[in-house]
């Protein structure tokens, strides 16, 4: 077990910090060379408003991920040691994986092709308030419900 | 560059989208954009309430691609004042409004029957609102509407509570809970249309082009964000750090400006609030997140060991509105009333000084207690709490009138004298000197942010002639036209100069150098200042409370000469525009 290679993921250090900013949406699409969000695998909310406070929603790198089961054309596959890679030239913009995740971290783009983090972590470093960090985590780790 | 405009017709229930890049080319975006959008869609002279009347929302090139470019411009015909309503807010109205892909929202006509509007993308949807007519409470009608539309953390729910519907003058429109158009009574115009809200769900993105100057300047306004010192105060205590220092000085309004030094101001302080923060919020895209929200807990009132934790945000313009303007002695006090304000969603900043006005008017004897049914006075938040009650529900003459402002109340009743309201807008809570004062006056939205006047006191020791000192509030005023524009938060103006903004605007493909960004804003303010003329604005006529030269500033009591030579040399380049 010990031998097993550790990988680096977005993870969440303390959600009861987020105060909804969103800066991680918009870093996310920015990466891909937009403004805005339409490309973001990530989205802030408050939680039936914002007096009762904020999260942000973001793939948990399931190690079988409903998502890639439920895609007829391969475009979202598993990865190895958890979570999706997405081929967007084999998507067909079905939906299936938006509607099979049960935490809804997958999001519909204005063209109707999924965006889903892929743990690149380019978010972490504008995240103002420690909430998201970038670190290397154990596999099975991960997957537990408490980081 | 966002170019489109959604026009929305609630008399046909129809909309169109066009793209006008003519506009947002010459304009900018936001004030800009607004003042020919609101010139183009609605006779000048129209009453407010008029099925004619037209509202616009107008977002400007940095919305969705900067951090704190936040804020919406909404321009409208003002209730209260009869003359160019316009207030901003933040939350997630801009990029609401941006990621739908547009650069305004034009909203006109009249609906027939109670309607929450739509706007998903670039489709629009007419709500029948007719079930959620009547509920008073601004938050409930959100959660409602939150539960029924789609675009969770996407959206923003821009609703009226009570007041808007039964069109009190100074009702304004909530969004995302904690920010507001607070000021000139946009929920009033909104409740006239028979709008209960305005849903916008926007999800998409520009492309840019030169994606490295972008993340290169991008990262310039975040550091400087996160790391300077220029967004220090908003990011600690938030505005409410004025408190202290303005009370040291003498500069706060107290009990209807009797006095500027109050007793229980270090109660009311943002270090004593700050012992009761249950949560700190942002507005989209912006990391300071200078929303700060008090936890108030409250017992049942029956009940052992039962409690309700209400979450209030709060600022300075609040704590003195409804704080030190009512003799507030307790925080908790402060926050009951607050609370009523926020629920039945008015302009705090009015309300407050309408209250304070009558309190003022019960003690002198002009009215009775037959007039504000409960016996109102400085410190009593049971009372205040249920004249907001009155003020939304208007249950006699006096209420109705009161619910028109203090400039109308005061004009009824009499107590001109100490009726604390500039252009017919009600004063912000600075007595710190001329600039404020005459700021009021002359800014073309009364608004103490319009040209910082207050700000100016505070940095000065002695005052050049008034018309310099109206010179140098004018050209403020003009550069804020630009911030107003882009539009970013005007506590973000110290990162924000015409420098970063030049270098800011490039990769969202505006070319503009700093000299042509200076001549447009003072073009824009020129502009509004004409269409305020065209609504009847005339600035000779502008009155003031003989209240701000009885009681002493932090520079002295104030000479009536002086600021009304500024309002005559102010009232020249008004008649010459």
């Amino acid at each position: 077990m010990s031998e097993k290679k550790k990988i680096k993921r977005l993870v969440i250090k303390d959600i009861e910090k987020c105060v909804g900013c969103g800066m991680c949406m918009y870093a996310c699409s920015r990466r891909k060379g937009e403004a805005g969000i339409d490309s973001s695998g990530i989205l802030a909310v408050s939680l039936s408003g914002f007096e009762r406070g904020a999260t942000v929603i973001f793939c948990r790198a399931c190690t079988e991920p409903p998502c890639a089961q439920v895609c007829p054309t391969g475009a979202m596959r598993a990865k190895e040691g958890g979570g999706v890679l997405y081929h967007e030239t084999d998507c067909i913009g079905c939906g299936n994986c938006i509607e099979a995740c049960t935490i809804g971290a997958i999001f519909r783009r204005r063209n109707g092709k999924p965006a889903v983090c892929v743990h690149c972590g380019y978010c972490a470093d504008y995240c103002p308030h420690g909430v998201l960090a970038y670190e290397e985590v154990e596999p099975e780790a991960f997957s537990r419900v408490i980081v | 560059m966002l170019t489109k405009v959604l026009y929305i017709d609630l008399s046909r229930y129809r909309y169109r989208i066009e793209d006008r890049k003519d506009l947002f080319e010459e304009w900018l975006g936001g004030t800009g954009v607004a003042v020919q959008l609101l010139k183009e869609n609605m006779d000048p002279k129209v009453d407010a309430f008029d099925e004619e009347s037209a509202i616009v929302f107008a977002v400007g090139p940095l919305n969705a691609a900067y951090p704190l470019a936040s804020k919406t411009v909404a321009m409208f015909k003002s209730p209260l004042t009869g003359n160019l309503g316009e207030s901003h807010a933040g939350g997630r109205t801009a990029t609401s409004i941006a990621n739908a892909g547009y650069g305004a929202i034009v909203i006109t006509g009249k609906s027939r029957k109670p309607v929450y509007i739509v706007v998903d993308n670039d489709r629009v949807y007419f709500r029948d609102a007719r079930v959620i007519w009547g509920i008073e409470d601004s938050l409930i009608v959100a959660r409602i509407i939150a539960e029924n539309e789609k675009g969770r953390g996407t959206r923003s729910v821009m609703r009226i509570g009570g007041a808007g519907e039964k069109l009190v003058r100074y009702a304004c429109v909530t969004t995302e809970t904690y920010r507001h158009f607070g000021r000139l009574g946009l929920g009033a115009v909104f409740g006239s249309k028979n709008v209960k809200a305005l849903v916008v769900n926007g999800r998409s993105s520009r492309k840019i082009e030169d994606r490295k100057a972008y993340r290169e300047v991008y990262d310039e306004i975040f550091k400087l964000a996160t790391e300077s010192d220029a967004m220090k105060k908003y990011h600690l205590l938030g505005t409410a750090v004025n408190v202290r220092p303005l009370n040291e000085k003498r500069g706060l309004p107290v009990m209807n400006l009797k006095t500027t030094s109050f007793e229980y101001a270090e109660e009311l302080s943002g270090e004593s609030l700050a012992e009761i923060i249950g949560r700190r919020i942002a507005c989209s895209h912006c990391p300071v997140a200078c929303i700060h929200i008090a936890a108030l807990r409250l017992p049942y009132e029956n009940e052992p060991y039962f409690y309700k934790t209400l979450m209030l945000s709060y600022d300075y313009e609040l704590i003195y509105a409804l704080g030190t303007m009512l003799g507030m002695r307790s925080k908790e006090d402060f926050l009951k009333v607050l609370y009523r304000v926020e629920a039945y969603a008015l302009d705090a900043m009015t309300t407050g000084v309408c209250l304070a006005w009558a309190t003022e008017a019960l003690e002198k004897g002009i009215i009775s207690e037959k007039e504000t049914i409960v016996k109102l006075e400085f410190g009593n938040s049971d009372a205040y709490a249920k004249a907001v009650e009155y003020i939304t529900h208007q249950p006699n003459e006096f209420y109705r009138i009161l619910a028109q402002g203090v400039e109308k109340a005061s004009e009824v009743y009499g107590g001109k004298e100490f009726a604390l309201a500039f252009g017919g807008n009600e004063m912000p809570g600075y007595h710190t000197g001329y600039a404020a004062h005459i700021g009021y006056s002359i800014g073309l939205r009364h608004s103490h942010l319009d040209n910082a006047g207050y700000s100016v006191d505070q940095k000065i020791d002695s005052y050049p002639e008034p018309e310099d000192l109206v010179r140098k509030l004018m050209k403020e005023e003009q550069w804020r036209q630009i911030l107003s524009s882009l539009v970013v938060c005007f506590f973000a103006r110290g990162i924000y100069k015409p420098d970063i903004v030049c270098r800011a605007l490039k990769p969202v493909g505006v070319e503009i150098e700093e000299n042509e960004l200076k001549e447009l804003g003072e073009r824009i303010y020129f502009e509004k200042l004409r269409l305020k003329k065209a609504m009847g604005f005339d600035a000779k006529k502008l009155r003031l409370p003989e209240r701000i030269f009885e009681t002493e500033t932090p520079h002295g009591k104030l000479n009536r000469e002086y600021i009304e030579r500024a309002l005559n040399y102010f009232a020249r380049v008004v008649e010459e525009c």
